[in-house]
């Protein structure tokens, strides 16, 4: 199974619900389209919800960061909820789970965008 | 089975297409190999995030897609380790001169961790460089006795 993504608005944050694997190819690229369509719409604000993302690559990691820079950089924020264990563990060696801020909770999630 | 001059017996050797679809078959072949010698399932997975890495590179950075060239795998065992080796027919790298991911300078960029990942999740690394062109890579995943 690739990725499957939909998102969903809560209040004025986006949340993206990511599915399956994003690994390079199509998963990848996939989110990626979605995260430039989303800052190409103004959206500034996006909650992307991993808990249902069973495996990441490098290269997923990869576009992970190219979103969180290019919404940093228009003025909005991407946050991240739900880590699985091999998610987290990679974004740990990776030092990369201290640059994004992730979250265990929706709600509490949500309200930090405030 | 036999075994050769290194007392290596071989489990799988096999010539993928370089392709994507090859990655995620390398992946699932060493993911079953390390199940069967007895590696636990979450090592065993990360095993195959290495070996995953090491595919995209034979594919994308060593052959370029390229049909013509091919990704040879090969798994063995010894009594110690499971030894993967991935070789691929491109104009190779230099460990050296890839840049550090976790250097605050790099953290962010786009690419450039997948050697990081397969040493993370590999006990031994090695590159050496193959005649007439390619790089092999050598995983090895010690096999609890």
């Amino acid at each position: 199974m690739s990725i499957k993504l939909t998102s969903r608005q809560v209040g004025d944050v986006t949340v993206v619900d990511a599915a399956g694997r994003i690994t390079l190819g199509e998963g990848s690229s996939a989110l990626r389209d979605m995260l430039r369509d989303m800052v190409a719409k103004g959206q500034k604000k996006i909650l992307l919800n991993l808990s249902e993302v069973s495996y990441i690559d490098s290269s997923g990691i990869g576009e992970l960061v190219s979103g969180f820079t290019t919404v940093t950089n228009q003025g909005g924020a991407l946050k991240l909820l739900g880590l699985t264990k091999r998610v987290k563990d990679l974004l740990q060696i990776t030092k990369l789970y201290t640059v994004f801020d992730v979250h265990d909770d929706e709600a509490s999630a949500v309200r930090s965008f405030a | 089975m036999d075994r050769d001059a290194r007392g290596e017996t071989t489990e799988v050797d096999t010539f993928l297409d370089s392709t994507l679809e090859s990655v995620d078959r390398a992946e699932e072949l060493v993911v079953e190999a390390a199940k069967k010698v007895g590696i636990e399932e979450d090592d065993a997975l990360s095993l195959g995030m290495a070996v995953r890495e090491c595919a995209v590179n034979a594919v994308v950075h060593g052959n370029r897609y390229n049909l013509n060239k091919k990704v040879h795998l090969t798994i063995g065992r010894t009594t110690a380790q499971l030894v993967i080796r991935i070789a691929d027919e491109g104009e190779g790298f230099e460990l050296d001169e890839l840049p550090d991911p976790l250097a605050e300078e790099n953290l962010l960029r786009h690419s450039g961790r997948g050697i990081f990942i397969i040493r993370a999740f590999t006990d031994e690394f090695a590159v050496r460089r193959i005649s007439p062109s390619g790089t092999e890579v050598t995983l090895m995943k010690n096999v609890a006795s």
